[in-house]
């Protein structure tokens, strides 16, 4: 596998074939956990790490699976992960651990994570499906950290917990309750369209 | 009379589409028209309460007793998947009519993160038997009381004219959160 195929397995990633913006997959956790950008980071990193692992052993052992019980199977690896993540993060980062309360057991049943198993680690070589699950998960990272972003800066004034706005700023509130994560994701998904359809037209 | 509390805030405060934002797949998927999201609705409810009470027991008389607690997540899921696989082959042979209408949207509710979310939550909050059970069932109509209305609105939609890049999800998401808006409005309900 060239260096530039390899570079284009990561970069469809990000923008192109993004979960979020494009595919709009796993949106259940980016709309929960998206109310401060520590919680948002900490949803993106265990996802990847779900998402690299599950597709390193879909795609080393493809050929073991009989495609019958295939989704069964994807489901007991991904399901296996999860559970790592899910201690990992309560033995180190309790207070992580407890703000994100069961949305962390559910990355077992985010459709990005299966579907990237399906569409892409059962058919690909190993280092091709590392590539597309490092790409999928920077471009739902990139994803949780432009609306965690938003919704914590208006919301609370804050970013990474730090103060950004002057005293003058009265916080939005209803940015870190959940229609804000509704509607702040809506504008941000006619933004991405809006995007698209122009550098289309200009090609 | 905490029975009560848990059934209605399962429908109208914690609503599990607008509050917790699980099962939004088929809340934006299957909510185009009226009839069929009544199906749906219809089948997550019958769904999440048989999987109420299935997780309750295995929490309770496997897991538990066994401290196998680390094994919660890979048990539920395989259990689910397991379980609507079932019901669907129990339901055809049951009644027809009733297959007919939930039909295609049984297999869907497998990969539906709100099943799974009612499982684990009732886990982590440790609510007693009959506590799960009330809670599936009102998560359940909450959810397709959601998804009913949330359908009424797009038929409306279809007719207005809505800026080209809003069309589709982006403007069904801003619905839903001024949805979640008005469904705040019932937190005073109980204290």
């Amino acid at each position: 596998m060239s260096t530039k195929a390899a570079g284009q397995e990561f970069i469809k990633g990000l923008w192109d074939e993004n979960p979020v913006f494009r595919q709009l997959l796993g949106l259940c956790p980016t709309l929960a956990v998206t109310g401060a950008v520590i919680n948002g980071l900490a949803m993106g990193l265990a996802t990847t790490f779900v998402l690299i692992f599950s597709s390193l052993v879909v795609s080393s052992i493809k050929k073991l699976i009989p495609s019958q019980v295939r989704i069964a199977s994807y489901i007991v690896i991904i399901a296996t992960f999860v559970t790592v993540a899910d201690r990992f993060l309560a033995a180190f980062f309790p207070p992580i651990s407890k703000s994100l309360g069961p949305y962390i057991p559910l990355i077992v049943v985010n459709c990005i994570i299966l579907g990237r198993q399906e569409a892409y680690s059962s058919k690909n070589t190993v280092g091709r499906s590392l590539m597309d699950a490092l790409g999928m998960s920077a471009g739902f990272v990139l994803a949780l950290l432009i609306l965690s972003a938003i919704r914590e800066i208006l919301g609370a004034g804050t970013f990474f917990g730090y103060q950004v706005m002057g005293a003058w700023f009265e916080p939005w509130i209803i940015m870190i309750l959940p229609p804000g994560a509704f509607i702040t994701l809506g504008i941000l998904l006619a933004l991405a369209l809006q995007i698209e359809r122009r550098t289309k037209s200009r090609k | 009379m905490e029975l009560v509390a848990i059934f209605i805030s399962a429908i109208l405060i914690n609503n599990f589409v607008l509050y917790y934002f699980l099962g939004i797949c088929p809340f934006l998927g299957v909510s185009k028209k009226i009839d069929s999201a009544f199906s749906m609705g219809l089948a997550v409810t019958f769904v999440m309460t048989i999987t109420a009470v299935v997780s309750w027991v295995i929490n309770h008389w496997i897991l538990i007793p066994h401290e196998l607690d680390y094994l919660k997540i890979v048990s539920f899921i395989l259990v689910i998947a397991s379980l609507v696989q079932l019901v669907e082959m129990f339901i055809r042979k049951i009644s027809p009519p009733l297959y007919q209408a939930l039909g295609i949207y049984l297999p869907l509710i497998t990969t539906n993160c709100a099943i799974m979310g009612l499982a684990l939550l009732a886990a982590l909050r440790d609510y007693g038997f009959a506590e799960t059970v009330i809670f599936g069932f009102g998560s359940g109509l909450g959810f397709t009381l959601a998804i009913i209305i949330m359908a009424a609105i797009r038929e409306q939609l279809d007719l207005a004219d809505v800026p080209a890049p809003l069309k589709g999800p982006a403007i069904a998401l801003i619905v839903a959160g001024i949805m979640a808006l008005a469904f705040m409005g019932f937190v005073g309900m109980i204290k």
